[in-house]
């Protein structure tokens, strides 16, 4: 829909805000895992998986649904956490992150949780996976589905991406939508520093892609976005989504230290106190 | 002798035997397996003609992807269109596929378990004048470590269309190795391929052989004339088609190993991960054999005739009989 309700946005917040607690939970039952970007695309997620996905949780492997590939799996557990919400598994199975025989690797696995599309791990690859879904989606005679890939900004220091987005705009995939995790850090410091992407809407504008820049913690920003994304006719499109790494947790947004960490008993604590105060002011 | 159960080419012998590329067969096999299979795709990097995928582009141009010069981009994109049910073929030179891209097919492909057939061209020596940097002489290696994968090499240009249809026909994720150079025709359409099952193409008329030679590719050629120029010297020796590199015909290699005693491995590939290892790896642990390796020795190629390269990097004829005798004598 073009514009979206209030009351949608309302419940969307709640909804966030609840899986943010999840994700911080989870990371920090796991000891490690990757906390800013999972909290950063946490809107995101929650838009996907609770107003834009055609998809069944209760039936996933419904033919007619659409397809999510996540390029950055460093930041699954929103992933998980988001499906977990969305009635894919249960709650419970969160607690199991990254642990022997979980069905929640610390890295995405099919042969592990079936509802996901593709195992992966790696960065650079996930887009080329994704362009190949749309090509092979557009041979069937059927449904039109939309094949949604997320990628985040420090991945695309990968030439496989490049490679992929001439692909994509060759082909004309008009059922594919990517979205970048715009958050401005990698590993090493911030992606300026590290490996220059500005301007980076240029760079897909001159693949011959389309190009919106948005705020990627704004419901309406990402709804528009969205709609705009799926009326697109004869291009593929890219969301640039500028997100605040560990957004909703103060203290540790923008901080590109919380990159690869997970928090500890009192971070977590802290953390959990402050998403509630954040969660009784939605309501 | 042949054995003519295999009903293999009786003219094989022959200073006109007929000659084509196992490229060739491929392309072949791939437009049969697009007719039987309308999920049969097929991927190419620039390459359409050179690895032979123009019969199926020609034949089903909606069925076509041509990537551009971006194997990494193509293996990924292959496993793609499999997690929607396609059955993707891509092709390139072998040094680019499995060799540029073989992280994106350990990933993308292997690990995610995807049923892309990927198809490895100018394989070996044999592309001669191209020189060393085209000489893809690890490929095996390459793909025989990688989970689910299945690597087969054919003998020959009808093998070679053979394990394309079969390959096709799995949904393991599969690596075919084939070359550019025509060599010698070896089966007929009559002789039967099974993936995993190895065959002796030739042996002793009679009584137990002394020597046993398992070849993979098109130098299964070279072996044969080897064992029939011995064979007329009274030595007797079995010659061993093992087209499948993995899974290994592990049983068949180890009776062979114990009714010979010795091994002979011959292969247009690195002797270190190559087929010879595969077998030996296998014989170590069940059937302790003495193995002479014929086949490239830790070099890189150069620019050469097929033929002069053979002989300078030991994998011709001559150097299989000089593996016999030593093997033989020790």
């Amino acid at each position: 829909m073009e514009n979206i309700k209030d009351e949608t946005i309302k419940e969307l917040k709640i909804k966030a805000n609840d899986i943010r607690k999840s994700i911080v939970e989870m990371l920090y039952l796991a000891g490690s895992g990757h906390t800013a970007g999972a909290l950063g695309m946490a809107d995101i997620f929650t838009y996907l998986y609770f107003n834009a996905l055609r998809h069944k949780p209760e039936n996933p492997y419904w033919k007619d649904r659409d397809h999510l590939v996540l390029s950055n799996w460093h930041i699954c557990p929103v992933l998980y956490a988001t499906m977990a919400h969305a009635g894919y598994f249960k709650f419970e199975e969160l607690k199991t992150l990254r642990k022997f025989g979980s069905p929640l690797q610390g890295h995405p696995h099919r042969e592990f949780l079936p509802q996901v599309d593709t195992s992966s791990g790696p960065l650079g690859e996930g887009l080329s996976q994704a362009v190949g879904m749309a090509i092979a989606s557009r041979m069937d005679n059927g449904v039109d589905k939309t094949i949604y890939c997320l990628v985040g900004d420090g991945e695309l220091n990968e030439g496989q991406n490049w490679e992929a987005i001439m692909l994509g705009a060759k082909y004309k995939l008009d059922n594919l939508i990517v979205i970048v995790d715009r958050n401005f850090i990698q590993i090493d410091g911030t992606t300026e520093e590290v490996m220059p992407l500005s301007v980076l809407e240029d760079k897909w504008k001159s693949f011959n892609w389309d190009v919106q820049k948005i705020n990627g913690n704004d419901f309406r920003e990402i709804n528009h976005a969205i709609y705009h994304a799926k009326n697109t006719k004869w291009k593929p499109s890219v969301i640039i989504a500028n997100t605040i790494p560990s957004k909703g947790v103060k203290e540790w947004e923008n901080d590109y230290k919380w990159h690869g960490v997970a928090p500890n008993k009192d971070q977590y604590e802290m953390a959990i106190k402050e998403l509630n105060m954040l969660g009784d002011k939605l309501k | 002798m042949l054995n003519q159960n295999l009903k293999l080419n009786t003219k094989i012998f022959n200073s006109d035997v007929e000659k084509k590329s196992t490229r060739a067969g491929f392309g072949e096999g791939l437009l049969l397996a697009g007719i039987d299979n309308e999920k049969v795709v097929s991927l190419c990097a620039d390459l359409l003609e050179s690895v032979k995928m123009n019969l199926f582009a020609d034949k089903f141009p909606k069925r076509f992807i041509e990537v551009g010069i971006a194997e990494q981009n193509m293996a990924s994109v292959a496993s793609g269109m499999a997690a929607m049910g396609k059955i993707p073929f891509m092709a390139s030179y072998a040094i680019f596929n499995p060799g540029r891209n073989w992280e994106q097919i350990r990933t993308t492909i292997c690990y995610n378990n995807q049923n892309v057939k990927i198809v490895g061209s100018h394989a070996g020596l044999s592309v001669g004048p191209d020189g060393g940097s085209h000489q893809m002489l690890e490929d095996i290696a390459l793909t025989r470590v990688l989970p689910n994968m299945i690597v087969i090499s054919p003998c020959d240009a009808i093998e070679a269309k053979k394990a394309t249809e079969a390959i096709a026909r799995t949904k393991n994720p599969s690596y075919l190795r084939v070359a550019r150079n025509d060599t010698p025709i070896i089966t007929t359409e009559e002789t039967l391929f099974e993936i995993g099952k190895s065959q002796i193409v030739f042996g002793p008329e009679n009584g137990l052989a002394e020597v046993g030679i398992i070849a993979t590719g098109p130098v299964l050629y070279n072996a044969l004339i080897a064992a029939k120029q011995l064979e007329s010297e009274g030595i007797k020796i079995k010659v061993m088609n093992l087209s499948t590199i993995k899974p290994l015909d592990k049983e068949a290699i180890i009776t062979l190993a114990k009714e010979t005693k010795r091994i002979i491995t011959v292969e247009d590939h690195q002797v270190a991960g190559g087929m010879g290892s595969a077998c030996a790896e296998c014989l170590s642990e069940f059937h302790p054999t003495r193995i002479e390796f014929v086949g490239i020795k830790d070099q890189f190629g150069q620019s050469g005739k097929p033929d002069e390269l053979a002989k300078y990097y030991k994998i011709d004829t001559d150097s299989i009989i000089e593996a016999i005798l030593k093997i033989k004598a020790s």
